[in-house]
């Protein structure tokens, strides 16, 4: 199984249309990778499916850069 | 038009929301028939709907309670596999004077008729982004456009609706939902029963085409909303009101 950092950017690089060497831990998704908000949403309805995790509306307000959805992940899995 | 596809309607075993059910099924869409109370007239609808060879099944949720839709909108999912078309057109009256309303009487009509589009709009907005598209049709009401006495319950909950339509059309226009109203006038159904005779007249006279309407004419026109005839419209509402309020 590829290392989570690795499948959080692929699925970042897909649904963002970035280049992946932007896609560090610290980028966010607003400000360095041109997200909307709603892009955000559909983002985390991706990594719940990519990870089979339930992400509630008030965790996912605090996931705002590629690190935070990594180690939400982990620490959720 | 709309084969194999998908459609929810909530408030479907009676009235304008049966017309659209089966106006839809017509049309080739596969029908999810809701209702809160009415079990065996919404499984009538079922049978009609079969008879014209389409699949549907009726399902029993409260639109004012979230859990209610989540798990309606999870069990359409299960069984067809996607979600289309949403048609909120479940509604309830609870009319009196302003002066005489009860806070109560207000709520329950806010409740169903308002917050009841919302959960349903945010029920399936997720399986809509994630098809990359769907419709969604609201069913208003004129009276939230022009206002009627001894409803201010249901009017602010029917002009909410309508601006309701307008905010999710700009939320959701770049992931091709398109998001629509209809605001029906004065259509002769159990609903309309309930005003006397010289309510009924009344409104008959304010009415250019001369007839009050059949659910059926609400039906056609939310069918063009449903359909990909309808894809450069979202946010509006269109009046089905035989030229009432123009």
């Amino acid at each position: 199984m590829a290392d989570v950092l690795d499948r959080v950017k692929n699925i970042i690089v897909e649904r963002l249309d970035v280049d992946e060497s932007k896609v560090t831990e610290n980028a966010s998704f607003k400000d360095d990778l041109e997200a909307d908000s709603l892009d955000v949403v559909e983002l985390v309805m991706e990594l719940e499916d990519e990870f089979d995790l339930e992400i509630s509306d008030e965790d996912a307000e605090k996931i705002n850069t590629v690190g935070d959805a990594v180690n939400y992940i982990n620490s959720n899995q | 038009m709309l084969d194999d596809q998908t459609a929810l309607v909530t408030g479907a075993s009676r009235g304008i929301g049966k017309a659209i059910a089966l106006e839809l099924a017509k049309s080739g869409a596969n029908v999810v028939v809701n209702y809160s109370g009415s079990q065996a007239k919404a499984e009538e609808v079922v049978e009609e709907i079969k008879a014209i060879g389409r699949d549907a099944i009726a399902i029993q949720a409260n639109v004012s309670n979230s859990d209610d839709v989540q798990a309606m909108i999870k069990q359409t999912v299960e069984q067809f596999g996607s979600v289309d078309i949403l048609v909120n057109n479940a509604g309830i009256t609870r009319d009196n004077l302003l002066m005489r309303m009860k806070e109560e009487e207000f709520d329950d009509v806010i409740d169903t008729n308002l917050k009841g589009v919302f959960n349903c709009i945010k029920g399936v907005t997720r399986q809509m982004m994630k098809q990359r598209g769907g419709k969604i049709v609201n069913v208003a009401s004129i009276v939230g456009v022009m206002g009627n006495p001894g409803q201010v319950n249901y009017v602010a909950a029917k002009s909410g609706v309508i601006g309701m339509t307008k905010s999710v059309a700009k939320e959701l226009a770049s992931r091709h939902v398109n998001v629509n109203a209809v605001a029906p006038g004065f259509i002769a159904t159990d609903m309309t029963d309930d005003l006397t005779e010289e309510q009924k007249q009344q409104m008959h006279d304010m009415i250019p085409l001369d007839r009050l309407g059949d659910p059926e004419d609400v039906a056609r026109v939310v069918r063009f909303l449903a359909s990909e005839d309808s894809k450069y419209m979202t946010g509006q509402t269109l009046h089905v009101d035989g030229g009432m309020v123009m």
